[in-house]
């Protein structure tokens, strides 16, 4: 088959000598079960070129034709030997059935979590398994594969795959980003942007296991792996000083936070907004920096990720027959499942005739073992000056626990 | 005998059901589990547990 090097050149990028990205570029989706995806997202898989000729992972089941055209630019698809699945979820094994038919591999390697994971999907005890524990080398010719699970990053089967002698890491979902672009490297595009994309990742999907990010961190310092490029499954390949990655993940998982306060609001009839501005002069006079978040038009994943750094999250919802707004509920919820740590909180809310929502935002708060500011500000219908006063205070009161906790 | 859950996936180690495939037999109490016995599906350590 004859392929035009230039169009070879432009799709299938050569990461490192023999190492060839051959993944898909989602341009269009834009809700990734509940996170939203404003400018999509790419599923990455690598193809290595040696004796055992190996690919990593696969892509979303829609997108099987985008990796075999990938794959046959570089290698007729059943000369490959080996396929690695560092994880299990659909968007990077939804291609396996029809990529194991086209290929026939003589192994499949994953964790043993990896194995349990593949049989509850696909339900096929025929494929070749070949189960590796965290530390576990194969040689595939010219280099050497190392496995190093990551269990609950952010699934129980993930694992690492370190190519020893490229000094690469492919590093599964840890270190992407949801971002569909032509380009495939850090340098390539713009360097606040990329990191506000994985910042989002971070907050919306490795939130919760920050305490095993840091033990992952400190493990890895530990085997003195030389790290050159890392190449994740989602997003642009860290090529360029690979390490601000890690380094950026040191910092979330300890997710220290800043002077700042979040103040996140939905409103019928502009009452709890009224109230939501108070709370913001409040806390502005005090010297925190704030970002005020509305549910109409903020998106609960955009909330988490302002979420991650602010002390203080001080939230208000109107009652609606007899509880809060559906859209703070929903946020309620994602939120307390990411269990964000060391928060202040405080709720807030206007209503009509019975005020339900803001003990209910509160006891939520306490779930989340937030230190919650007294029983909150509730006003009827819409505050008067004296009512919002009282939002001042609180916005005053927070200000001053905020700076108290956080030295300059 | 009291179940414990998981503080990092979720897991509940149930005494009655024990961890055969770690060597823990049905019947093991929460307090009984080695002390480097880990959660079978994440990893985390004995310490990572709480009540149910």
């Amino acid at each position: 088959m004859l392929i035009n090097v230039e169009e070879k050149l432009r799709t299938v990028v050569e990461i490192k000598n023999g190492v060839h990205w051959v993944g898909a570029v989602d341009w269009h989706i834009r809700d990734f079960h509940g996170y939203s995806t404003n400018k999509g997202t790419t599923y990455n898989s690598y193809l290595v070129l040696d004796d055992k000729v190996t690919l990593f992972d696969t892509v979303k089941k829609p997108f099987k034709n985008d990796m075999l055209h990938n794959i046959y630019k570089v290698i007729e698809p059943s000369k490959i030997d080996y396929l690695v699945v560092n994880h299990v979820e659909p968007d990077h094994s939804g291609s396996i059935p029809e990529i194991l038919e086209a290929v026939k591999p003589e192994k499949v390697f994953c964790s043993a979590r990896g194995k349990k994971a593949l049989l509850d999907h696909y339900h096929r005890d025929d494929w070749p398994y070949e189960v590796v524990e965290s530390g576990a080398e194969i040689s595939i010719g010219k280099r050497t594969i190392s496995f190093l699970e990551t269990r609950m990053l952010h699934w129980p089967d993930s694992m690492f795959s370190y190519l020893k002698e490229d000094a690469l890491l492919i590093s599964s979902d840890a270190f992407g980003q949801h971002w569909a672009t032509s380009e495939r490297f850090n340098d390539e595009v713009d360097g606040p942007e990329l990191m506000s994309h994985a910042v989002k990742y971070y907050a919306n999907i490795l939130l919760p296991y920050s305490g095993l990010v840091q033990k992952l961190i400190a493990d890895v310092q530990k085997m003195n792996l030389e790290i050159d490029m890392i190449a994740p499954d989602h997003g642009l390949i860290w090529r360029t000083n690979p390490h601000q990655i890690v380094e950026a993940y040191y910092k979330w998982s300890k997710q220290e936070c800043k002077r700042k306060a979040l103040v996140i609001f939905d409103t019928m009839w502009h009452s709890t907004e009224m109230m939501a501005k108070a709370i913001e002069d409040g806390l502005i006079e005090s010297g925190i920096s704030v970002k005020v978040m509305s549910l109409e038009g903020d998106h609960r994943s955009d909330v988490i990720t302002e979420l991650i750094d602010s002390k203080a999250v001080i939230i208000g919802s109107p009652t609606l027959n007899n509880g809060m707004l559906p859209r703070m509920a929903d946020l309620l919820c994602y939120m307390k499942g990411l269990r964000p740590i060391d928060k202040f909180g405080a709720a807030f809310g206007s209503y009509g005739w019975s005020g339900e929502a803001v003990k209910q935002i509160a006891k939520s708060m306490e779930e989340m073992k937030m230190k919650v500011f007294g029983s909150g500000v509730n006003q009827q219908f819409v505050p008067n000056h004296e009512g919002l006063k009282k939002c001042v205070d609180l916005g005053r009161e927070i200000g001053r626990a905020i700076k108290e906790a956080i030295p300059d | 005998m009291e179940k414990y859950v998981c503080q990092v996936c979720g897991y509940v180690y149930d005494p009655a059901s024990g961890d055969p495939d770690n060597g823990v037999n049905p019947g093991t109490a929460f307090a009984d589990l080695p002390a480097d016995w880990v959660c079978p599906v994440c990893g985390a350590d004995k310490d990572s547990f709480s009540p149910e």
